[in-house]
């Protein structure tokens, strides 16, 4: 990697203050690396590793304790809040409805940071925000309330949403966790399709560790706040790292169509093997 | 039709609404005049003691204007709310925020402030202060780690109440009955004529939180999303927050301190024109303004109407109306969750 990375975690540090911190993520330590421009990158580990934190501080609604998390080289702290979200875009897993939106209200939101000061969204932003409700294919939903839609529809309506923002960085959180598996199947291909035809760089966090293997040119695997491994999803993606990172025995095979890894709990022999441990 | 094509269309329908409720207002009430008289006294052609020109510009044309700033601030605090809280069964009364102005206002009668314009603008910024006071205390109450939860904003706002009332009837009690003999009329709510210059107040601060408010109408839908989501979308969340609150504790102060603390505006008429225009807050907050009038001014009109040649407070018929609608809003929504 010769170019300067889009993004980049510099010795990066957070605890969480005492009381948020039962039940919740743990803090980050001495996390660095870089995400290039164009990549899919993924982020994996177990529940409470940090996935969620690292988000977080990317996006700012947390601030590291130590280190700098660099968007183009500048401290995402220092960059106007409409200037960063103009720049990475965020599909959460899902989203609090108090409020019954229909998806083109939802869609529009996106467009928010391009024009903080306008009230109501000019012929441009529209035009755009259509054209992110086509990507996705959710057009004809448009008029629909978002609690309307099925699972795999409000996946769509958010990625539109995050599309709608014009983003050069795609952050998706979980982007499976409520899917069945042709709608997982639809997110993934939706996904390499935006990143081979817009230069999109995507940022996978997950804990599905072969959606992960399959979607990302790179994965990191985050063990309770420090960096376990960093690399291709072959090299990350290894019996011995994983077992220690999960603490249960798993089988790592490969994909017979796609030759990348596959991770599976060794249900019982694993078990078995722990036992004998 | 774009979001401006249909604000325009949704105010100008209000508008009509508002010329057409408050011309039937000023040629109502308890003092017997002919439609003639009063027509007269609008066009200047009574002489300015006579009956007519006291009763219609001194006492239903002021009556009027009352209504109209209390009624479209107390939606619009609604509005405000609503987004702040991300709940649409809150309203300044539902979340005890009007007894903490109302509480305000109390004090400010102790402490003497009258009826001229800079004492009314004292009274009001004690009402403002127990509004924002009782919100705070209602948010910090409600707060929970995962965000604000539905039903503990409720209580939490029920309680809040309670306790301000209780102030109030404590202060009430302990203190010269003579002195504060207003006060338990003022407490029902009562929309009364009042003086150009306060009035001009009142109108004042109204536009003033109602412009706040709708400054940040766009954001406000943003923070539907989540704080998170906000945030990520550019979104200063803790900013729009502490405004939000400010604006809202305006407005309801203002109401409280010129006409009393009257409940459930803020609730049936955001919730009227959610189910006409959606949610966007740009289209709820300028249409609640209007629309908020026009309520309290029809509510007003049947206060003075019910039983004439007496009188009932207007807020005994929002409440009247108010409270079975709360109830169905609220088994609507746990209906939902559930």
């Amino acid at each position: 990697m010769t170019a300067a990375p889009l993004v980049e975690f510099v010795d990066v540090g957070f605890a969480y203050a005492r009381a948020e911190r039962d039940g919740r993520a743990f803090a980050l330590d001495g996390v660095s690396f870089g995400i290039a421009a164009g990549e899919v990158f993924g982020v994996v580990g177990p529940n409470s590793a940090g996935k969620t934190t690292l988000l977080r501080l990317l996006t700012r609604v947390l601030a590291p304790a130590r280190g700098a998390v660099l968007l183009d080289g500048r401290p995402v702290n220092t960059l106007g809040r409409s200037e960063l979200a103009r720049a990475v875009a965020v599909v959460p897993q899902d989203m609090p409805r108090p409020f019954p939106f229909t998806v083109e209200e939802l869609a529009l939101m996106g467009r928010y940071p391009h024009g903080p000061s306008r009230f109501f969204e000019d012929a441009d932003d529209r035009a755009i925000a259509r054209e992110a409700m086509a990507a996705t294919d959710v057009v004809a939903l448009a008029a629909q309330p978002f609690e309307a839609l099925s699972g795999g529809e409000r996946q769509r309506a958010l990625l539109a949403r995050a599309l709608a923002q014009r983003p050069r960085l795609l952050v998706l959180d979980e982007p499976t966790a409520h899917l069945d598996l042709r709608y997982q199947a639809e997110t993934a291909a939706l996904l390499a399709r935006l990143n081979r035809e817009r230069g999109v760089t995507v940022l996978l966090v997950s804990h599905d560790l072969n959606l992960a293997a399959e979607a990302c040119d790179r994965l990191l695997l985050l063990g309770a706040g420090r960096i376990a491994r960093l690399g291709a999803p072959a090299e990350v993606l290894e019996r011995e790292t994983l077992e220690a990172v999960f603490g249960c025995p798993v089988v790592v095979d490969k994909h017979p169509v796609t030759g990348r890894p596959t991770v599976q709990l060794a249900w019982g022999g694993g078990v078995e093997g722990e036992r004998n441990r | 039709m774009s979001p401006g094509a249909r604000l325009a269309t949704a105010l100008t329908a209000l508008a009509l609404l508002a010329a057409a409720v408050a011309a039937l207002a000023v040629f109502v009430g308890s003092a017997e005049l002919s439609p003639g008289a009063v027509a007269r006294a609008l066009t200047g052609r009574a002489s300015a003691e006579s009956v007519e020109a006291i009763v219609t510009l001194d006492l239903r044309l002021p009556r009027i204007l009352v209504a109209l700033v209390a009624g479209g601030a107390l939606a619009v605090a609604g509005v405000a709310f609503q987004g702040l809280t991300r709940n649409p069964l809150a309203e300044p009364s539902v979340l005890g925020v009007s007894s903490g102005a109302a509480f305000g206002v109390v004090i400010a009668q102790v402490v003497g402030l009258g009826a001229s314009v800079p004492e009314a603008l004292g009274t009001t910024a004690f009402a403002f202060a127990g509004a924002l006071l009782a919100a705070g205390s209602v948010w910090l109450i409600a707060t929970a780690p995962g965000g604000l939860a539905v039903q503990t904003l409720l209580l939490a706002g029920v309680i809040v109440g309670i306790f301000f009332s209780s102030a109030i009837t404590v202060l009430i009690s302990v203190l010269d009955v003579n002195r504060l003999g207003g006060v338990i009329h003022w407490l029902l709510g009562n929309v009364a004529p009042i003086p150009a210059g306060p009035l001009a107040l009142f109108g004042a601060l109204a536009l003033g939180g109602f412009w706040l408010v709708l400054a940040h109408a766009r954001q406000l839908n943003l923070l539907a999303l989540g704080e998170e989501a906000a945030v990520q979308l550019g979104v200063d969340a803790e900013r729009l927050k502490r405004r939000m609150f400010v604006g809202a504790a305006l407005l309801t102060g203002a109401v409280v301190a010129f006409a009393g603390p009257i409940g459930f505006v803020g609730l049936i008429v955001p919730h009227l024109l959610r189910g006409a225009l959606g949610h966007d807050h740009r289209l709820l907050v300028p249409t609640a303004l209007v629309g908020g009038g026009v309520f309290l001014l029809a509510a007003d009109t049947l206060a003075r109407s019910l039983i004439a040649p007496a009188e009932l407070s207007v807020g005994v018929i929002t409440a009247f109306f108010g409270a079975p609608f709360f109830i169905v809003l609220l088994r609507a929504r746990y209906r939902a969750v559930l």
